[in-house]
């Protein structure tokens, strides 16, 4: 039994299946980004580990094909146990070994930036200064103490959490804060001017004027969740850790322009809805953003940012100059040109965060080195050969 | 006979490529257009002549590079563009731009008919339909406007180049521009004074300047649409600018920029069909762009040269001949045959390099820059592998794939590049030499290796199944072949993609983003991993690989266009709607290829008579493998 499996891990049947299970997956997972878009086809065909049908049905779905974490795992187990099993020392074969040692490093480093890297986007104006950047996709609510004026304190509840817990509490809040809706995406209506029979679901602040209507989940590469809460503040008594009568329901959300102010313990709070943040330990200001373009057209020639980057941790306080090809990177992170916005006095950088970006570079070099040998190896033998036949 | 066939054939080539090299005079009674198309101008960004910009305006016009007169003429497009540049009444009249589509012949209230050319003059009346319908479908996404929006709003940009290209170096209706530009300057100084004048609250001649202004307004009009950037800046540091915007600026410069003068000139000579005062004017325009532009110049110069030898369209027509005479050589009088096919082939792979380096020269850049290069250079490049298979084997079977896949690819090339200049300035992401070098010249080689190995596979499937050629010798060689350029494939492809993920890793900062043409590289890279590992462990013999490359030609066409006609993801240059029939065609018809060749092996004519010999025979390479 056990005998069969090994002889099922390491055989070159199960590696070709693989393979030809991966070129199905990613024909059909680029077809699919056609309407669903590059993320989500990306999020259902090869960041997972079945492909489901119905995909949008919670209680009864099926898979339907591997997904691909299963395929590259198993291709990955394969590779290493079929090596294992077999492997013998000899310069003929060089070259298959270091072939396949590439390969496992590529797709281990697939894994891992999978499961590691985390991208995100910072979004200047020229002049302006940051100190983190934002998830190009998910939101938080941020809870900001505003009393002091000379600085704010921030309690930041990502979007993850407030889909799934009901109440939520923080050492640094004296209130409880009760999740009554949660929209993922939404779209907000003044409710004078709503028709239907809906109403508001908030009772403070301009949110008990406005209507949600929940929206189908964006898949679009370029389209953003409108996420929207509504949630009840109840103060609770720092002394006994007593509920205490609720001070009413705020509508947070992106598309309401102003945060929602309240007060409570003494403090004035505030609450809004804003893209997850990353804070860094450095500030990148923007002073010039450039937008190139061939004389005489509208093809973009080259765009350009132009930064401060100051770190009081390392001592640093210089400017640098990002652009196409060429990124910032600083202290495990790379900033990227990625676009621009309002008649180009706005930059968009994208900051990427990745472990394991030298995997691919190593792998490289060593696949195309044994593929050389490889190849190198048969096309030597095959013209002795031949000229052995003509001579 | 048997002993000079060749050399005849080769020499018979050499005379005709080199009748190309020298342009055709024009007739006795008309102005000479040669060198006056040779002059530099700044369209799209790029330095050209005048005849490149003539060629691609007419392309996208006419969708042709030489106009058709209705009593059937062929006019050049030098000619076409002199006309609508100086003398637009004429040009008004010919038949330039084409319908098709009959809802758009509907809109005019035309039936569809064999003509489907039509003038300026006869559009006159739908200028404004035109225009909004255009509009509304320049709203679109390519991938969502239906024929007859494409087609509308490919007339509305047609329309909207040639009016453009009519009020570039002078207004439509001058017919004396040097005169009139004569009387502007003459005019500046005493309205000058008139401008003093009022300022200082003295009297002044209202008229003076009243009939300035009206000038200037004129030549604004006509600055800010030109097509053409026709006047050379002074330093390296300036702008090209349009003739236009040179004469509003010359009241600054207080002296009107020479080159203006000289087109003005230039068009009245033309106009009036002045030989001598055209070619004059010609040459000092020349001389003067020349001494300020030397570079430009060269190369502009060099630029007509290459449109006259079109070396592409001449290398297509030697790969065929080269192709037939190598399959002739299958059936009878071999050597001879083979012999002429690798020397035509020589001869097209020099005149189709030569056109391959031109373009490199000319833009400064490595071979492949958009789909249009890309083509080119997988047709290069898999004929120079191929002439490396026929040098070693001699049986004419490289020939004969280097012959169908140099046509192929240029028929192909040819196609493409109807959406006007292919030497086209790159998006600012491309714009990396390092990479434009690296990645995409190696992931074109493995889609270059790929289409050869299919092609080897072809031959191998319709000599052994409808003809008695394919001996066992013969099928040996074959799978050697091909087994060894699907080897080349998968390192080309391999490290092409790898690099290709680097490059994005540098400038999007992710190393691997699924998008489609990164997954349509990443295709091909696996399934050549698929037919090693099955040659390797045994499960495809002869049959099986040849089988496994033909599919291959689906994956890699896939590959290079069919990711692109979604019309999704960051490499989406350039969507083509119309080339997805072609598309499907070809697959379909390499599916059948497939099928045919799945045939049981009694069916075959090769093998009918030795059903046990070649197919089970497992090749050279493969024993010697396992030995």
């Amino acid at each position: 039994m056990l005998r069969k499996i090994v002889d099922l891990i390491t055989s070159l049947k199960l590696t070709i299946v693989c393979l030809v299970a991966g070129m199905v997956l990613i024909f059909a997972g680029t077809i699919a980004q056609v309407h669903l878009g590059t993320h989500e086809a990306q999020v259902r065909y090869f960041q997972s580990f079945f492909v489901w049908w119905p995909p949008d049905s919670h209680d009864f779905k099926i898979p339907v094909f591997p997904g691909g974490h299963l395929i590259g795992a198993v291709l990955l187990v394969n590779l290493i146990a079929a090596h294992a099993k077999r492997f013998q020392w000899a310069w003929r074969k060089l070259g298959i070994h270091l072939t396949h040692a590439g390969l496992i490093i590529m797709l281990a480093g697939g894994l891992f930036t999978d499961l590691f890297a985390v991208e995100s986007n910072m979004r200047l104006t020229n002049g302006e200064t940051k100190n983190y950047s934002e998830h190009p996709r998910l939101e938080e609510l941020a809870v900001i103490d505003t009393t002091n004026p000379e600085y704010d304190q921030v309690v930041a509840i990502p979007e993850t959490v407030l889909q799934r817990n009901r109440i939520i509490e923080h050492p640094s809040l004296p209130f409880q804060i009760i999740v009554r809706h949660f929209f993922q995406n939404s779209r907000l209506q003044m409710s004078s001017e709503a028709t239907g029979s809906t109403q508001p679901i908030a009772d403070r602040g301009p949110g008990a004027q406005v209507i949600v209507q929940s929206v189908p989940r964006a898949t679009g590469t370029d389209e953003q969740n409108a996420v929207t809460v509504a949630v009840e503040i109840v103060p609770i008594d720092l002394a006994s850790g007593a509920v205490q009568p609720s001070l009413g329901t705020w509508l947070v959300s992106d598309e309401l322009g102003a945060p929602q102010t309240f007060s409570c313990a003494g403090h004035t709070w505030q609450l809004s809805m804003r893209p997850e943040r990353f804070y860094k330990p450095y500030s990148v200001t923007l002073q010039k953003f450039t937008h190139e373009q061939y004389a005489g057209t509208e093809i973009p020639k080259n765009f350009a940012s132009r930064v401060t980057l100051i770190d009081p941790e390392r001592e640093t306080n210089r400017d640098v100059l990002i652009y196409m090809n060429h990124p910032l990177r600083y202290r495990g992170e790379t900033f990227y040109q990625a676009g621009f916005q309002k008649d180009d006095t706005a930059s968009i950088l994208q900051v990427v965060h990745n472990p394991s970006f030298l995997a691919p570079y190593i792998a490289c070099i060593v696949v195309a080195a044994g593929l050389l040998v490889q190849f190198g190896y048969h096309l030597v033998g095959f013209a002795r050969r031949r000229s052995r036949v003509l001579a | 006979m048997k002993r000079y066939f060749p050399a005849i054939v080769f020499s018979l080539a050499v005379l005709w490529i080199a009748a190309s090299w020298f342009p055709s005079k024009s007739g006795k009674e008309d102005v000479d257009l040669t060198e006056f198309g040779k002059i530099p101008v700044l369209v799209g960004g790029r330095v050209k002549p005048l005849d490149t910009v003539a060629r691609n305006s007419l392309l996208i016009i006419h969708t042709k590079q030489t106009l058709r007169l209705t009593d059937g003429r062929q006019t050049p497009a030098l000619r076409w563009l002199a006309d609508t540049l100086f003398n637009g009444r004429v040009a008004d009249q010919y038949p330039s731009f084409v319908i098709q589509d009959a809802e758009v012949l509907g809109l005019f209230g035309w039936e569809q008919s064999d003509r489907k050319y039509f003038s300026f003059t006869e559009l006159i009346p739908f200028l404004k339909q035109i225009d909004e319908q255009g509009e509304q479908a320049d709203k679109l996404q390519p991938i969502e406007r239906s024929a007859y929006q494409s087609a509308i709003l490919n007339l509305r940009n047609g329309l909207v180049l040639y009016q453009r290209l009519k009020n570039s170096v002078q207004p439509e209706d001058a017919d004396n521009f040097a005169g009139e530009l004569q009387v502007f300057e003459n005019s500046i100084p005493e309205a000058a004074k008139a401008a003093r004048a009022r300022q200082t609250g003295q009297q002044f001649n209202q008229a003076t300047l009243d009939r300035l202004t009206e000038l200037m307004q004129r030549y604004q009009r006509m600055a800010e649409p030109s097509y053409l950037l026709a006047v050379p800046p002074r330093t390296q540091s300036n702008d090209w600018r349009s003739v236009g915007q040179a004469i509003a600026q010359s009241i600054m410069e207080s002296e009107m920029h020479p080159v203006v003068k000289l087109y003005a000139s230039l068009g009245d000579a033309y106009r009036t069909g002045d030989r001598v005062a055209f070619s004059r004017d010609v040459d000092l325009l020349t001389n003067r762009v020349t001494q300020e532009q030397p570079n430009g110049a060269k190369r502009a110069r060099y630029e007509f040269l290459f449109n006259q030898v079109d070396p592409f369209t001449n290398s297509m027509t030697l790969y065929v001949i080269a192709f037939l005479l190598a399959c002739t050589s299958w059936l009878g009088w071999t050597r001879p045959l083979t012999r002429a096919a690798f020397y035509l082939l020589l001869l097209a792979l020099a005149v189709h390099s030569f056109g391959l380096f031109s373009r490199m020269y000319l833009q400064e850049r490595p071979p492949v820059t958009n789909l249009y290069s890309s083509a080119i250079f997988i047709g290069w490049g898999a004929v120079i592998v191929a002439l490396i298979l026929e040098r070693i084997f001699r049986d004419g079977i490289g020939a004969a794939c280097a012959g169908a896949i140099g046509f192929i690819t240029l028929i192909i090339a040819h196609h493409l590049a109807g959406s006007g200049d292919t030497l086209e300035m790159l998006q600012a992401v491309l714009d990396t030499n390092i990479w434009l070098a690296t990645h995409v010249v190696a992931i074109t080689t493995g889609y270059a290796a790929m289409f050869l190995a299919g092609m080897l596979a072809i031959i191998y499937i319709v000599r052994g199944v409808f003809t008695r050629s394919l001996k066992k010798e013969t099928a040996d060689s074959l799978t050697r072949m091909t087994y060894g350029v699907v080897c080349f494939a998968t390192l080309f492809s391999f490290v092409g993609t790898v690099l290709g993920g680097i490059w994005a890793d540098q400038s999007w900062g992710r190393f691997w983003g699924w998008d489609p043409k990164e997954n349509g590289a990443v295709l091909i890279v696996l399934w050549c991993a698929v037919i090693l590992h099955a040659r390797w462990g045994g499960f495809i013999k002869q049959r099986g690989l040849m089988i496994m490359a033909i599919f291959g030609n689906v994956v890699t066409s896939f590959s290079w266009f069919g990711v692109n006609m979604l019309g999704v993801g960051l490499h989406s240059y350039g969507f083509m709607q119309k080339a997805f029939p072609w598309l499907v065609g070809f697959i379909i018809s390499q599916l059948a290829l497939m099928c045919v060749a799945a045939m049981p092996l009694e069916r075959w004519r090769s093998f009918r008579t030795s059903t046990t010999s070649a197919p089970t025979y497992v090749g050279g390479l493969a024993q010697n493998e396992q030995a």
